[in-house]
């Protein structure tokens, strides 16, 4: 979603000049669409993600909208402070931009894995939070969200080629995506993992079991109404995420059953222990923490049991 | 006391020993410390219209905790009422220990150490970008030179020679709990600034006319962004409470009071 970030908000930063993109010394060659076409709206600050917050901060006091770019740790943990005091509490429109989401810096390690980032933004009542399933995805949410006011976090994947079927770039705030319906049980994804959601069903299909996927790319505002409404057709429900187990998706979605007495058994399936040690590619990485399609797809069917 | 005319350090200091003492509460010390510079900043310095005209310059009270020195200027230039300013560290008040937006006056929200300078930082960037001649104002602690992300700004305002940003460094040797000589030496600190890239100069934070020169003569237009350090009295202008690390957080006894208020004088 690298590219279709830099290329979507290259073609809005043309326009409108108000847009800038800061990055932490990080992006090589996947910033070049902006970056060569708009560079007096380019800044690199150096490795100092602190400052890239105060700095975006300033900037939108001043009528900016800055974008503040760095793999996803990097934007969202290291000036969480900055985050917290600058934009929020000003509520300045200030775009944080985490790139690669759970496991997708695959062999790099632990400190570039995006884990809790969701997390850390959905407990900030005024933090708007975009986390796309595909490039196509990415590249509507960020026109439909680029100017809104207040502080946004995306939380963007590195995969610029895999499309997810059905979802056909379509995102709105506050609102889920059904990609496919069937009776027995509903999915709700968010994120790069989707696809491996996709293939859980496929297999469940195979074996007779037909299962809703649904994308959740947008929270704060929740999609309440959408999740209370397709929750309540199903006995059982499965949440997926390359995320810690607590915080995101799988905590919204356990919310929104409590609060609204709902009738639905849940499976939350993300990341439960610190992924210390052992390290490899993100498709290792996921099997080891119970995230490939053949594990959603068993956990599925045990709930269903 | 009269509004919208001039401010002196007198008025400043006379504020924060009475509202201090109605609200009961401390950073007594440090709003001292900073009274004169706040009065040569809201005095002759700050270009300021009007608090929401987009061209004034910005100020950041990096050192949140001497807000009540910030308040009593606000309340000088007219920006808020007497009756506002009694509302001091009051339930629904506006005006907390640390300044917060909302206030006409506060540009940025603070309390918390290090951030202040990134945002001046930003503000001076975009007066820049913009071509406006507007400039920052960023107001910190020495001891709140011991955050690196002080350094992080430092760096990115000299590599992007921000010359309308002007840090000042209130040096009165202390922080909360004790001499900054003792905690982390930065002794001394201009020498950090210089190697940062910045055009240093230091003060007597006590000398208006002098600061005021100073400040008068940073070129703004062009090079590179300025660090006034400001040898400061903790405390200045109350004998008792001067360099001692007490006043750091505690609030006055009504005797103390009195011998603070006796000591000021009638500001003539």
């Amino acid at each position: 979603m690298r590219k279709a970030f830099a290329e979507t908000l290259a073609e809005l930063a043309r326009q409108d000049p108000r847009i800038i993109l800061l990055t932490a010394d990080l992006g090589y060659m996947a910033l070049d669409p902006f970056s060569r076409t708009v560079p007096d709206q380019f800044i690199n600050v150096g490795v100092a993600e602190q400052n890239l917050v105060g700095v975006g901060t300033g900037l939108a006091e001043a009528g900016f909208i800055p974008f503040l770019y760095s793999i996803a740790p990097f934007a969202a943990l290291r000036p969480y402070e900055f985050i917290r005091n600058g934009p929020i509490l000003h509520r300045l429109p200030v775009r944080i931009v985490g790139v690669g989401g759970g496991f997708e810096y695959g062999p790099n390690g632990m400190s570039h894995y995006g884990l809790e980032d969701i997390a850390l933004m959905r407990v900030q009542p005024d933090m708007m939070i975009v986390c796309p399933a595909d490039f196509h995805q990415a590249r509507t949410a960020i026109q439909k969200t680029w100017d809104l006011p207040g502080p946004i976090y995306y939380r963007l994947g590195k995969d610029d080629l895999s499309v997810v079927p059905g979802l056909e770039g379509e995102f709105e705030v506050g609102r889920i995506q059904i990609l496919s319906e069937g009776a027995d049980l509903a999915f709700l994804s968010m994120g790069s993992i989707t696809n491996e959601v996709v293939a859980a069903a496929e297999k469940l299909r195979r074996g007779g079991v037909r299962a809703t996927v649904a994308v959740v790319s947008s929270m704060n505002p929740d999609p309440t109404e959408d999740l209370v409404r397709l929750l309540a057709r199903f006995p059982a429900a499965v949440s997926v995420e390359a995320h810690y187990l607590n915080g995101a998706l799988g905590s919204l979605v356990a919310e929104v059953i409590s609060e609204n007495k709902l009738a639905c058994r849940l499976k939350r399936c993300g990341i439960r222990a610190t992924p210390e040690g052992l390290t490899g590619s993100q498709t290792f990485m996921e099997q080891q923490h119970g995230l490939s399609c053949n594990a959603l797809a068993e956990a599925a069917r045990s709930l269903l049991e | 006391m009269p509004k919208g005319t001039r401010i002196s350090s007198y008025q400043i200091r006379h504020i924060i020993l009475q509202q201090s003492k109605r609200a009961g509460v401390g950073h007594i010390g440090s709003g001292l410390s900073v009274a004169d510079l706040i009065a040569v900043l809201y005095d002759h310095v700050l270009h300021i219209p009007h608090p929401d005209d987009p061209e004034r310059d910005r100020f950041v009270m990096s050192k949140g905790h001497a807000a009540l020195a910030l308040y009593a200027a606000l309340f000088l230039k007219g920006w808020i009422t007497e009756e506002q300013l009694n509302t001091f560290c009051a339930d629904g008040s506006m005006l907390g220990v640390h300044p917060a937006r909302g206030l006409p006056g506060v540009d940025f929200s603070t309390g918390s150490l290090g951030m202040g300078l990134s945002f001046g930082a930003g503000c001076a960037l975009a007066a820049k970008l913009q071509h406006s001649s507007r400039r920052a104002f960023v107001l910190m602690s020495d001891g709140e030179c011991n955050e690196g992300s002080v350094w992080e700004a430092a760096m990115f305002a000299a590599h992007h020679q921000l010359s309308n940003l002007v840090a000042i460094v209130d040096l009165n040797g202390q922080q909360a709990l004790g001499y900054t000589a003792d905690v982390l030496d930065l002794t001394p600190m201009g020498s950090h600034w210089q190697a940062f890239g910045w055009d240093v100069h230091d003060v007597d934070g006590h000398d208006v006319v002098q600061m005021a020169a100073v400040l008068d003569s940073f070129n703004t237009a062009e090079g590179r962004p300025h660090a006034l350090i400001a040898h400061t009295v903790f405390g200045k202008g109350v004998s008792f409470m001067e360099g001692q690390i007490k006043w750091h957080y505690s609030p006055l006894s009504d005797e103390e009071y009195d011998r603070a208020l006796a000591e000021l004088g009638d500001g003539s």
